[in-house]
């Protein structure tokens, strides 16, 4: 017993003695030592220090906290949703610096388990760039900072360091923990109190956000497997959870499985579903999704996993050898009121399933429901911190930022050069198919003439009436919907939120999201369309619906005009995937010209 | 333990920097002593009785070596490789001292690790690389987990599983590195230039502190185990120093062990108990225990000892002249006579 003592002693002395080495100055400790190993050495203490001031140690009350990370100067920083569960809209967090911010919730993605937070009271906050963990390598070194054990109470983190240990990890969804899609596994520690904070790479870019860990026989602390949300997932899923809603994954409407040759098949499908519609059934073999090859059930799960609901992306599927490329919109995992649900943390008892298809075919398994912790029941009364910045509705985790993120939008619409005319809008042109046309859009109709005829909408009433012109689904509602959200600004058009970011060309998904753009949408005069807009204010697109689970009236917008930046060069019109023409503008004209 | 703290400080220092310049990058490294590791599935799939490990190509025409366990112990042994590709293993045979198993599938030029050349034992503070399928995270072609390490210390082995004392007790390579979790076993160590330097041992504890062993066999003596197994050449396990298992704990009450070699007849059964259950009857003739053939009162005893607490206890039995096979369900913890 005192020999142990004693021997214990001795190794902290002799610990002491090399800390206080390396305190006195490197140069005891360097004589000696490879000179290339110091200044490793130094670059690692610098890196660390840098992602250290990025890290959150987040307070949930009497239920504990976690960590989370910085992801803007203007204080977004991402952690996990079961982090701020039990917290609710405001909590506490605490930085390397030593002092203490104000927060509030503002996304929740409760099927990936992240959730974005606001730091309040500056707009110079450090924060960490997401890297393309695509990029990642098992092998690749990485630590992570957090506050495992609570023990950060300086509220400086504490940092683990290890190397990658797998890349593209699926995690079933065990207990009460959410699935983890397209994961990073590390061997760095990832204990209770890490979730939420950031896993970096060698250079400090952040690669992930920790959330779970492979807990066995030792009881709930590291054996060596931790798992990181990566950061490409959360780039995804970023800009909804800006827009402050209560983010859903992506479903297919379809179900794989491995065939026994290896090959992954479809075996199951939804006929309501968009993936039906675009062709795909039972026993195709799903040869890629979003761009990247699916070879096995659990790459296809990771991959939508990465998706947020709502995305347009390529299937590659085949068929008696043939080979098929498709564009496929994503549904939503849960229907809206489960989120909540599962938010509210009122998931006791059976889950509702989803409802069974009309044929008695079971429903393709989306995620199991979760079964996070319950949390307090009352909502306490906001703290002053966060009062003006909270508002409650069905589907968001706080609409007071979806407010804001669709102002800015629609403002770059509305401010954009030549925007915010109120005259008529006039399009002349080529159509590539041959022949001519004319578009003219003004407060109270629209007007189409092409080779095969003339089509009127009556822009004051409902706009679905009658989905002109013929065949294209509503092209013309589609262009009088941007005109009046362009000139009169989102309470102009109904009900306008901002949906997050897409890929700004669904055939080309950028996996580091360098393509990414806003999108608004708006429920209006009997139709719902959304409007893709990039950062300077250029329509990229609009898809237009005149009844649900109808092909919409695809709207693809490219170019600019030099005269007229905000105004393409090109509009090609789409039916789900039937083309209805290609509109080569020469021309467009804005008459009045009063702002 | 100054010794080993010491020199985990001191191996520590180079991790802190970048790789050592003469030391190849770790990814490639990585990748490619992974497409030499195995995922292997059979009998299990109860808690802390995973029905996967892992295992290590030991030639290019498809001779796995893994650790002897109970996973073996199913007539359907699938074996995976790094690129997804699917087999069937057969059992080779068993080194029940070192617990190490050779399987075969039928493939071909196969990524292997060549035994013959193994590198003499490394110091503590050697640089390490775990490469497992732990937690069966990665499915199909999916890579197996790499965990970065330090060889802490060389020292002989003392543990147990279960009741049993580990039947191994030459020294192993004990790692600063998580490695003992399910599906790890039979996993591959490897230097920082991807060289085998041994491989995970089964989940077990220490006999003195009761903490679980991250361990690995050192490569030595999967050279010598293989080699054994291959020749036929096993040590019994009687020489192995397992702990003898009395059948009366499940139930079964043997005719009295008053020979040399008392053959193995049922006396009784115990009403209620294990046995019963599973049918065994009086007069019956216990000629097989887990597959293994016994021919003495001993040998059952020697071969129940050899099995694991928790392991499923399976008899072959002539009655009448036929035979019956007899599963007595899971090996109750051993009471020590």
């Amino acid at each position: 017993m005192n020999a142990a003592v004693c021997q214990v002693a001795s190794v902290l002395a002799a610990t002491a003695v090399m800390l206080g080495a390396a305190s006195r100055g490197r140069s005891a400790v360097a004589a000696g030592v490879d000179p290339t190993v110091l200044a490793a050495e130094a670059r690692r203490v610098e890196t660390i220090r840098q992602a250290s001031a990025t890290a959150v140690a987040i307070f949930a009350g009497a239920e504990g906290g976690g960590a989370g990370v910085l992801v803007s100067p203007d204080g977004y920083a991402l952690t996990n949703f079961h982090v701020v569960q039990p917290a609710g809209v405001a909590m506490t967090c605490g930085l390397a610096d030593g002092r203490l911010y104000d927060a509030v919730l503002v996304g929740l993605d409760p099927t990936g388990d992240v959730a974005l937070v606001k730091l309040l009271g500056r707009d110079d906050f450090p924060f960490a760039t997401l890297a393309d963990s695509d990029a990642v390598e098992v092998g690749d070194w990485c630590f992570a900072a957090g506050n495992p054990f609570l023990l950060a109470t300086d509220l400086v983190p504490s940092i683990s360091a290890g190397i990658v240990s797998g890349t593209h990890r699926y995690q079933f969804p065990a207990g009460t923990i959410l699935e983890y899609t397209d994961c990073i596994q590390t061997d760095a520690a990832i204990n209770p109190g890490n979730s939420g904070g950031g896993l970096f790479d060698a250079a400090g870019r952040l690669i992930g956000v920790n959330g779970r860990a492979s807990f066995e026989k030792r009881g709930r602390v590291n054996v060596g497997a931790g798992y990181a949300i990566s950061a490409n997932q959360l780039r995804n899923f970023l800009g909804c959870l800006r827009a402050g809603l209560l983010v859903d994954h992506a479903t297919l409407g379809a179900t794989v499985t491995s065939a026994v040759d290896g090959r992954v098949v479809v075996s199951d499908i939804l006929d309501t579903s968009d993936a039906w519609r675009r062709g795909l059934r039972y026993d195709d073999e799903i040869v890629s999704l979003a761009g990247r090859p699916v070879r096995t059930v659990n790459a296809f799960k990771n991959i939508l996993g990465t998706l947020p609901a709502g995305w347009q992306v390529p299937l590659v599927y085949r068929r008696d050898g043939r080979r098929e490329e498709v564009l496929v919109r994503l549904a939503g995992v849960h229907a809206p009121a489960e989120l909540a649900r599962i938010v509210a943390g009122g998931s006791d008892g059976p889950q509702a399933e989803p409802a069974p298809p009309p044929d008695g075919r079971p429903p393709p398994a989306g995620r199991p429901p979760q079964k996070p912790p319950s949390r307090p029941e009352p909502e306490p009364a906001l703290p002053d911190a966060v009062r003006g910045l909270y508002e409650a509705r069905p589907g968001f985790a706080n609409y007071h930022f979806n407010v804001i993120e669709r102002d800015r939008v629609a403002k770059t619409l509305v401010t954009a050069p030549g925007a915010g005319q109120r005259g008529a809008w006039v399009f002349t042109g080529t159509l590539a198919a041959g022949g001519e046309f004319r578009i003219e859009l003004s407060d109270t109709s629209a007007t189409i003439d092409l080779p095969t005829g003339t089509s009127t909408l009556d822009a004051t009433g409902e706009l679905d009436a009658s989905p002109e012109p013929p065949g294209s689904g509503g092209m013309l509602a589609a262009l009088v919907l941007w005109r009046r959200l362009a000139t009169e600004g989102p309470a102009a058009v109904g009900r306008t939120i901002y949906r997050g970011t897409a890929p700004r060309d669904p055939r080309t998904i950028d996996p580091t999201g360098g393509d990414l753009v806003d999108v608004l949408e708006t429920a209006a005069a009997g139709v719902e369309a959304r409007f893709a807009v990039d950062a300077q204010g250029g329509i990229v697109g609009i898809d237009l619906w005149t009844a649900a689970d109808e092909d919409p009236c695809e709207i693809r917008f490219t170019g600019r005009r030099d005269d007229d930046p905000t105004m393409p060069l090109r509009m090609d019109v789409h039916r789900g995937p039937e083309p209805f023409g290609t509109f080569v503008v020469e021309r467009v004209e804005r008459t009045g010209g009063d702002r | 333990m100054i010794k080993v703290v010491a020199a985990c400080i001191v191996a520590l220092l180079p991790w802190l920097a970048a790789a050592r310049a003469d030391e190849p990058a770790p990814q490639p490294v990585i990748a490619g002593a992974a497409r030499k590791v195995v995922k292997l599935y059979g009998a299990g799939g109860l808690r802390g009785l995973e029905a996967y490990q892992s295992g290590i190509i030991v030639s290019a025409t498809g001779q796995i070596l893994t650790v002897a366990s109970t996973v073996l112990d199913s007539d359907q042994l699938d074996c995976v490789l790094d690129d997804g590709r699917r087999y069937e293993a057969r059992l080779v045979g068993i080194d029940p001292r070192r617990e190490l198993a050779v399987l075969q599938i039928e493939a071909e030029d196969l990524p292997w690790f060549a035994l013959q050349e193994v590198p003499a034992a490394v110091p503590p503070g050697t640089r390490v690389v775990a490469l497992s399928n732990m937690f069966g995270v990665a499915a199909g072609n999916e890579r197996v987990t790499a965990q970065r390490g330090v060889v802490a210390a060389v020292v002989p082995l003392e543990a147990r599983r279960g009741a049993a004392e580990a039947p191994f007790r030459g020294a192993v390579y004990v790692l600063d590195c998580t490695t003992n979790n399910p599906g790890s076993p039979g996993g591959a160590l490897v230097d920082a230039r991807g060289r085998l330097l041994g491989m995970l041992g089964k989940e077990l504890r220490s006999t003195a502190a009761g903490i679980w062993l991250n361990y690995a066999l050192p490569a030595a003596e999967l050279s010598a185990g293989s080699q054994a197994i291959l020749t036929g050449d096993v040590a019994t396990a009687a020489a192995a120093g397992i702990t003898p298992f009395d059948p009366r704990f499940l139930g079964a009450i043997l005719v009295p062990d008053l020979l040399d070699r008392t053959p193995p007849f049922v006396e009784s059964v115990d009403p209620g108990s294990a046995a019963a259950r599973a049918e065994l009857a009086a007069d019956d003739l216990v000629i097989a225990v887990g597959g293994r053939s016994v021919t003495t009162r001993a040998g059952v005893e020697q071969a129940l000892g050899g099995l694991a607490e928790g392991d499923p206890v399976k008899l072959t039995v002539i009655r009448r002249g036929m035979l019956v096979e007899l599963d007595l369900g899971p090996r109750p913890r051993g009471l020590r006579p």
